[in-house]
């Protein structure tokens, strides 16, 4: 027993297919620098309630809007709010949203394209052809609708955004399940006997993931800027907390008067969103198969 | 005056890694009406060397570092990107192995053909036409005037290939470069087109080079035979010298891994482990159905090596497939070890399957790529709990050594192996459940000659050991003959005929039969 102890702690170990894209993303700048942004902006967003400089709702009337200063770095509001916490704020909720709602698109859009791919037949016609429904349906309406019904609140967001999103993800994890399931070593595990829910797991999940995951950090962006959007037309956030979108609104209104009300929260939300799409891209040519060395 | 002579050829690649030397320094001739083969396994530099001839390696990574071509009195090497275009198509024609891949699937195949000739010669469209049924009918497709009108996927692969040998014609080339024009073929077909391409080659009187990794393919056409490895000739010479004279060890290693002679006759004592009756699979339709497999019934005993041949279409990997349950099977029964399979669900399948395993065909496919060899073999020992979690290292192990693999690679992942390896590991996996029958589905024909050999050496000894049954599965009949115990001969979903070894290469009772054996290439050279 000790003998074979020893030869698996010397055996060499091998590079796995994510060590190599790792490797090779680590070679790509523009997505290095993606992937440190994105990593401050969610330590950040962690550490805000310590490092903010002001309350998030601590007014100063008197104050007024004023332009950035040794005290307000980014400036005030017209309500004398100190804009630099704001965003640290906003961008709290604008990254949660984008990473929560993410996540359940992620989580139910794989389960349910994985299934359906490897089912096929019958199965895959009915679930493919909901997902088909759901597509059709004016998602702005569905998302209107879900929060008049049940009530402004964040956590609904996060749901009804992810529940619109997952039908882009199922779809992908269907093609990819579909292609590989074509494979030998899917059918080597079906030979071996293994029950269909492990094949599914350890043997198709894994393989289609590359897609996945790009197409994840794509998504990420675009919940973000669908948050912004509902915020902008009043259905997302609702003060006094807020989010980059909500924050962009109102600077928008005053875009004239007091320009950097819009000006720092719109940088945020670029430079978030170069960012995951910098680390998207760098992403896809670092899990494309076919970049990878033989 | 030799038609092309190239001297001291070298092409590097440069990548992150450094520096690679793909041809490294080779030197050969083409004459006027001969064909020169050249032979060496994937990686040996052969078709970069071709490829570079005609600017046709991307540069970079690619990298010419010295040497001449002359082609006709003027250096290849040394000319224009024009220059080459000129040359390429009107002196110098290509033929590649995949037919599919080669020709445009949105254009008829006559508007490919007559493309070179209106671009290199500026004929009317006309006289190209005219031009090109002619050389359809000489290549020996059927009623040229229909099918030059038809699109490339209304012909089979091997019409496919002679529409390609017609185009790399049409302009009356002096020098053919063929690479591995027949791999992608049945052996059948593949007989044909050396037969087709031996025949133009004389008439035309033209130079020819051939790209193969197979010696026996073409034992019967070459004049000349240039061996490579590593990106050197080591051996180069006629015919004759080759094949009965052979000097260089790599030259010798290559001939006699080509598989020849049979096994002894089997002493069939064993009791009946496999039973196939009426075994049907139709495809489509009811009404009018494909039937890919129609009423086969066979039977392995324990221990037996059965082969199956068959060329493409014949219904043998479904046959297999369908044994195992990966594929549906539309009636007959199927009856292993006395319990019949088809219906077969739930536990008592997975109990069978314990008892079953495949080896597929292309290693490159058949392991999990995100997966360790220590991962692949441990999964069907711990699933079948042959091995619990303390002893399931030990197993692996075990079989690491079985299949000839190092122990300290196990926990290396499959893209870190060479082809001839990754088929080592699925044997392996297939071999974990010390299963009493096996499949294995053309295991070898995605591999080098010389690894061929030793895996079906290590599958012949592994057989041995474990007390397999085998059903070995391939359109190669050398190959089989040199595995099995008995072979049946599958065409088109029917079994033809079924006998040992020496029956059927000494005295074939079917039409078919003998055409396979025809077929088989070398086939007089090596006997």
């Amino acid at each position: 027993m000790s003998d074979v102890a020893s030869t698996l702690e010397y055996a060499e170990a091998g590079t796995s297919l994510w060590q190599d894209a790792w490797v090779r993303l680590r070679r790509n700048r523009l997505a290095v620098f993606g992937l440190v942004v994105m990593a401050t902006l969610i330590v950040l967003a962690l550490l805000t309630p310590w490092i903010a400089p002001y309350a998030y709702d601590a007014q100063d009337l008197d104050l007024g809007a004023t332009p950035p200063s040794a005290a307000h770095w980014l400036g005030t509001d017209v309500f004398g709010r100190d804009m630099l916490t704001q965003i640290l704020y906003g961008g709290r909720i604008s990254l949660a949203v984008g990473f929560v709602a993410t996540a359940v698109a992620l989580l139910i859009g794989v389960t349910w394209g994985a299934i359906a791919g490897y089912a096929g037949g019958k199965v895959d016609a009915v679930m493919m052809r909901l997902v088909d429904i759901l597509y059709a349906l004016p998602f702005m309406i569905f998302i209107v609708l879900l929060m008049v019904v049940f009530g402004r609140n964040v956590l609904l967001l996060f749901l009804a955004i992810g529940a619109v999103e997952w039908l882009t993800m199922a779809r992908i994890m269907r093609g990819q399940v579909q292609s590989l399931r074509q494979q030998e070593f899917v059918e080597a595990a079906i030979s071996i006997g293994l029950p269909t829910t492990t094949i599914i797991r350890r043997h198709l999940v894994p393989n289609a993931l590359g897609p996945i995951i790009v197409y994840t950090t794509l998504t990420i962006p675009q919940v973000m800027l669908l948050e912004a959007f509902l915020s902008f037309l009043g259905l997302g956030i609702q003060p006094p907390q807020t989010s980059w979108g909500l924050l962009i609104s109102y600077g928008a209104e005053t875009m004239e008067e007091y320009p950097w009300l819009l000006i720092f929260p719109g940088a945020a939300l670029t430079l978030t969103l170069f960012s995951l799409n910098f680390l998207g891209d760098g992403l896809r040519d670092a899990l494309d198969v076919r970049g990878a060395k033989d | 005056m030799a038609l092309l002579s190239v001297d001291d050829l070298k092409v590097s690649f440069v990548g992150r890694a450094g520096v690679t030397r793909a041809v490294d320094g080779i030197s050969f001739t083409v004459e006027k009406g001969q064909i020169t083969a050249i032979i060496g396994e994937s990686g040996s530099g052969k078709s970069v060397a071709c490829y570079s001839l005609l600017g046709l390696v991307p540069m970079p990574p690619g990298r010419i570092d010295g040497g001449r071509a002359l082609f006709e009195d003027r250096d290849l090497l040394a000319m224009s990107e024009r220059e080459l275009r000129e040359v390429r198509g009107r002196d110098i024609a290509m033929v590649f192995q995949d037919p599919m891949t080669c020709l445009n699937p949105y254009l008829r195949i006559g508007e490919q053909l007559i493309e070179p000739l209106v671009y290199h010669q500026r004929v009317s469209k006309d006289e190209a036409r005219k031009r090109a049924l002619e050389l359809l009918e000489e290549v020996g497709i059927r009623d040229p005037a229909t099918t030059i009108d038809n699109y490339p996927h209304e012909f089979s692969g091997g019409m496919r290939q002679r529409v390609m040998i017609a185009m790399a014609l049409i302009n009356e080339p002096k020098l053919l470069i063929a690479d591995e024009p027949t791999t992608a073929l049945d052996v059948t077909i593949q007989a044909q087109i050396l037969r087709l391409l031996a025949d133009l080659q004389k008439k035309h009187d033209i130079g020819v080079i051939f790209i193969s990794h197979d010696l026996a393919v073409v034992a019967d056409i070459a004049d000349q035979i240039a061996v490579m490895e590593k990106g050197r000739i080591v051996e180069h010479g006629n015919r004759q010298k080759i094949f009965h004279g052979a000097e260089h060890p790599y030259t010798r290693k290559l001939l006699a891994a080509i598989p020849a002679g049979s096994r002894p006759a089997p002493e069939a004592n064993g009791d009946v482990l496999v039973d196939v009756q009426r075994l049907r699979t139709w495809f489509g339709d009811p009404a009018a159905p494909v039937k890919a497999v129609n009423d086969v019934s066979f039977s392995a005993r324990r221990g037996e090596v059965l082969g199956l041949v068959g060329e493409s279409g014949s219904g043998k990997s479904t046959i297999g497939r369908s044994l195992l349950r990966l594929a549906p099977v539309t009636g007959g029964s199927i009856c292993f070890d006395g319990t019949e399979l088809t219906g077969l669900e739930g536990r008592a399948l997975k109990a069978m399957r314990r008892r079953m395993q495949m080896i597929f065909q292309d290693p490159f496919a058949s392991l999990n790529p995100r997966m360790t060899v220590y991962d692949t073999l441990a999964e069907p020992l711990l699933l079948h709990r042959i091995a619990n979690r303390r002893s399931v290292e030990e197993k692996v192990l075990k079989l690491m050594d079985d299949v000839g693999l190092a122990r300290a690679f196990v926990r290396k992942y499959p893209h870190e192996f060479s082809g001839g390896q990754r088929q080592r590991i699925a044997i392996g996996r297939a071999l974990a459940t010390r299963p009493d029958f096996v499949v294995a589905d053309e295991p070898v024909s995605a591999l080098d000659v010389t690894i061929q050999a030793q895996i079906l050496d290590l599958m012949l000894e592994l057989g041995k050991e474990y007390g397999l049954t085998m059903l070995f599965i391939s359109h190669d009949l050398a190959v089989v003959r040199h595995i099995a115990d008995r072979i049946i001969v599958l065409f088109r979903g029917e079994i033809v005929e079924e006998g040992t070894g020496q029956q059927l290469f000494e005295a074939p009772q079917e039409d078919y039969t003998r055409r396979l054996l025809d077929s088989i290439p070398g086939r007089g050279l090596l006997a």
